[in-house]
């Protein structure tokens, strides 16, 4: 067992609806209201057009991995348990892209362009991370 | 109107100064204001100046020291500078120093400015002292950090698994050679068995070797990835006024360029079109210069992946063409595409942030002739790259003999 602590989220003012919506399975991504541009992660200003309007919306959670990479040793000693690590870039239907890992499946069958959908890690701490498994 | 960008090519590379790299560093450990004063002593006098020469310094982080950095380092060596940078581009730093100086040089700010990254051990300190590098290396685990909140907490810390998916997206668009990438670190490994400073210097390895040895995060093997030691160098770069009465041949700044738009890859729009693009584009043009009349390229090469994209878009070669490119030419100093001459940090060792130095240094040495037997014969023209972060930050030098 790693005595590391895992490092967690610490949801901000700014982000805590996405970390909201992720607790109760669903997944909400900042829109701006001005420009339509989808944006990830959550801010205080749109990056296309500087607007404070960003408003969240609900949105599917399913995607493709864009890219992922198997860790044979752990990234970090708090890690150490999880390896293999399946780390991924997964890209939403919406075209934001997350960091995240993937679960349920052997590292041998992930591709980039494998269809996912979300798998909601309930934390003790109450927080929940936004994994994806294959769909 | 087409508007002129850049340097006139005055300010020069006049001295430099490099503890040689060691796998388990054996000497006393200096503080790094110590060793700050020791590297400059060093660089100033290769050029055949003096201290009261010096009127500007580019610095990076010293330990003792979080904050007011340049005049501390200015107190400690005193010296009075009308120019004073502090540069946070990671492995793009080294570069990006040098092309600060030049530009203040250019600018009539100054003549005389010396960029050092210090790199040996330190001394170690009480518990209750503050610690310098963050627990999540390149990463900021702050809590408001973006890395922080959306990147760390799954275990998407540290370099390797960054640059491995930036492989694998590589490999998914346009095939992926394993040998060619190993191939790099073969060459470079040729290069450095010819270097007496080399931390690999004794210990040559093949293509099979690459392929064979651990894999650390798919699909970089271990011998693809720089490992750190101990080091550290300074420059001294002048303006043509001082040139007159430096001690070497002048290697001339002519072109540069710097680009940079994320930190963690998973946000920025199109990971294979890497920051050197942009940066080696304006230090082309600022030179004047075509690909084809550069002797010698030093790829930054924190990773096998990290060269064959810059040589990519740096335009030495086609998108997508980088495997073809690497399999059919000699990247040693013997080749028809020298790279990275020393063996790359990846052969020759990454003394910390002093990592993208061994670039700029090996570069000076190859213009000037002193690269001994890894000599490119002729050599007038080097190319220079920087890489930081995860392909995060990039710079681009072009240095010419005088
Ligand atoms: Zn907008």
């Amino acid at each position: 067992m790693s005595t590391v602590p895992l490092p967690r989220p610490r949801p901000i003012e700014a982000t805590e609806p996405f970390w909201s919506a992720l607790r109760s399975h669903r997944v909400v991504l900042q829109r701006c209201g001005a420009c339509a541009t989808w944006i990830h992660y959550p801010r205080r200003r749109c990056t296309a057009c500087t607007s404070e309007d960003l408003r969240w919306e609900e949105v599917s959670g399913h995607g493709v991995v864009s890219t992922f990479t198997v860790a044979r040793q752990p990234t970090h000693p708090a890690f150490a348990d999880e390896v293999p690590q399946l780390l991924a870039v997964v890209e939403l239907d919406v075209g934001v892209r997350v960091t995240t890992t993937l679960t349920g499946v052997d590292p041998a069958d992930v591709h980039i362009g494998m269809a996912v959908v979300p798998s909601f890690d309930d934390g003790d701490d109450g927080v929940t991370l936004l994994r994806f498994t294959p769909a | 109107m087409l508007r002129r960008v850049g340097l006139r090519g005055e300010a020069a590379i006049v001295g430099i100064a490099e503890y040689a790299p060691q796998r388990r560093y054996s000497g006393p450990r200096r503080f790094m204001l110590e060793q700050w004063a020791d590297l400059a002593a060093l660089a100033l006098a290769d050029a055949g100046l003096r201290p009261a020469d010096v009127d500007g310094l580019v610095c990076a982080n010293v330990r003792e020291s979080e904050q007011f950095v340049p005049s501390t380092i200015a107190e400690y060596l005193g010296w009075k500078v009308n120019f004073a940078e502090r540069v946070d581009l990671g492995g793009a730093t080294p570069v990006g120093m040098v092309w600060r100086a030049a530009a203040a040089i250019e600018l009539g700010l100054c003549d005389v400015v010396v960029c050092a990254a210090p790199g040996r051990p330190t001394p170690s300190l009480p518990p209750d002292q503050p610690r310098m590098w963050s627990p999540f290396g390149a990463s900021s685990n702050v809590m408001g950090s973006p890395q922080a909140e959306f990147d760390i907490p799954f275990g998407n810390v540290a370099q390797n698994v960054g640059y491995a998916m930036i492989a694998n997206r590589y490999a998914h668009e346009y095939g992926y050679d394993p040998r060619a990438t190993a191939k790099i670190a073969a060459d470079q490994r040729t290069n450095a068995n010819a270097h007496p400073d080399a931390v690999f210097r004794d210990v040559p390895i093949t293509i099979d070797d690459v392929l064979a040895s651990k894999m650390v995060a798919d699909p970089l093997h271990v011998l693809e990835i720089v490992m750190p030691c101990a080091g550290g160098a300074a420059v001294v770069v002048a303006s043509k006024d001082v040139v007159r009465r430096t001690r070497k041949r002048p290697v001339y700044i002519t072109g540069f360029g710097e680009h940079l738009a994320h930190k963690t890859p998973t946000y920025t729009e199109d990971v294979l079109h890497t920051p050197i693009g942009p940066a080696a584009e304006q230090a082309f043009s600022m030179a004047r210069m075509k690909r084809s009349e550069v002797d010698c390229v030093q790829l930054y090469d924190c990773y096998t992946i990290t060269v064959l994209l810059s040589i990519e878009d740096s335009g030495f070669c086609g998108k997508g063409e980088g495997m073809r490119f690497v399999a059919e030419h000699d990247l040693t100093y013997r080749g028809d595409f020298p790279v990275n001459t020393h063996g790359g940090q990846l052969g020759f060792g990454q003394p910390g942030l002093a990592g993208g130095f061994t670039q700029v240094t090996e570069a000076v040495r190859q213009v000037r002739g002193e690269a001994g037997d890894r000599q490119v014969p002729d050599c007038e023209v080097s190319y220079v790259s920087g890489t930081g972060g995860i392909m995060s930050e990039q710079t681009a030098l072009i240095v010419q003999g005088g």
